[in-house]
């Protein structure tokens, strides 16, 4: 019952001083890349019937810290991705630099637009909480080989 | 209570999982451009078109230029003017370097532009810019080309046309290097134009 209640005591202290880490800690980043892309065969398998969800509708970065969209075509034909035309072996790097919502026009999503939103900066406990979260849930998404999640939902 | 202990455990890990997930790390220095850059660049697919200057238009005519490339139409109520304007801000903000470059607006509306019509429209943002138009079939080829769309809206005389407003930009040894979106300053176009001069 003694070592029981030490390891919940533990838990909860390595809970508690993640969390705050995680709210306090300012952020750092090795890369400012968001990262898509289109797998090799991907032209293929559309053609043999397949719905395949590369790119969401919307994407979500935050300035300074994943501001950078990287879109990278690994599939044998050129793709429409985004905003482009992207060759075989290609890839293409498009920075923001200001916090605002841009629309592109995107051939492949039914709707015909991407939306790319680019957050400020976090500046308070709750908002880089909120930003380490949603970095760790995508990471964990995409390990899992799920598509890209985002609060808006929806793939095209 | 196991229960409950293995829920902590789970949430424990979760945390500790964020702790290395967002371990600092040294910053990377990004992109030198302002405009989104293909890697690596290939050659920028070239056409021939009826230019505004009453010769026909090549990319490869402009081989030693950076070419900054527009699809567009001269009807246009906000996004094309918007643009022009912002290239003619471009070469004046590049003083001399200008001379090398060349703006080069294709039509996506060949049933109204023609070649008289695009040149009268292009002087009043500066006479240096060339405009290209053709047949449908001609145009919607160098769409494909380029990725570029462009949809007819509405009917009648005064239809409008949708289409991709980002500006390509061509090194002066004809490769296609860079994307700019729409709504990026002259400012950002001067530095890029810049850096692409001195490659």
């Amino acid at each position: 019952m003694k070592a029981r209640s030490i390891i919940v005591i533990t838990l909860l202290l390595l809970l508690a001083g993640g969390t705050g880490w995680a709210a306090l800690a300012p952020i750092h980043v090795a890369s400012h890349d968001e990262l898509f892309e289109i797998p090799q065969g991907t032209w293929a398998r559309r053609m043999a019937g397949e719905k395949i969800e590369i790119l969401p509708q919307t994407i979500r970065l935050t300035l300074g810290l994943n501001d950078v969209l990287l879109l990278r075509n690994k599939d044998d034909v050129p793709h429409i991705f985004g905003p482009t035309l992207i060759m075989p072996g290609q890839s293409f790097s498009l920075p923001f630099a200001q916090a605002s919502t841009y629309t592109f026009q995107c051939t492949a999503h039914a709707t015909g637009q991407l939306n790319v939103i680019v957050d400020p900066p976090p500046q308070s406990a709750w908002d880089r909480l909120r930003w380490r979260w949603r970095k760790l849930t995508n990471t964990a998404w995409r390990f899992a080989g799920l598509p890209y999640q985002h609060e808006h939902g929806g793939h095209g | 209570m196991r229960s409950n202990l293995t829920r902590l455990s789970y949430a424990a890990a979760l945390l500790l999982s964020m702790l290395f997930a967002s371990a600092p790390a040294s910053a990377s220095t990004g992109p030198a451009l302002k405009a989104g850059v293909f890697n690596p660049p290939y050659m920028a697919p070239d056409f021939s078109l009826r230019g505004s200057d009453g010769s026909d238009v090549t990319l490869a005519r402009y081989r030693g230029k950076v070419v900054l490339l527009a699809f567009g139409y001269t009807n246009c109520a906000a996004v094309c003017p918007t643009t022009l304007a912002t290239l003619a801000q471009t070469r004046s903000g590049l003083g001399k370097a200008a001379n090398a470059v060349q703006v080069v607006y294709v039509t996506v509306d060949p049933a109204r532009d023609d070649a008289a019509r695009m040149k009268h429209y292009l002087a009043a943002f500066d006479p240096s810019f060339v405009g290209a138009t053709g047949t449908s079939d001609a145009l919607a080829a160098v769409r494909k080309k380029y990725g570029i769309t462009a949809v007819k809206q509405g009917g009648g005389s005064n239809y409008a046309m949708a289409h991709t407003s980002s500006i390509f930009l061509v090194d002066r040894a004809g490769k296609l290097r860079a994307l700019m979106p729409f709504g990026h300053d002259a400012a950002d176009f001067v530095h890029d134009v810049k850096l692409l001069l001195v490659q």
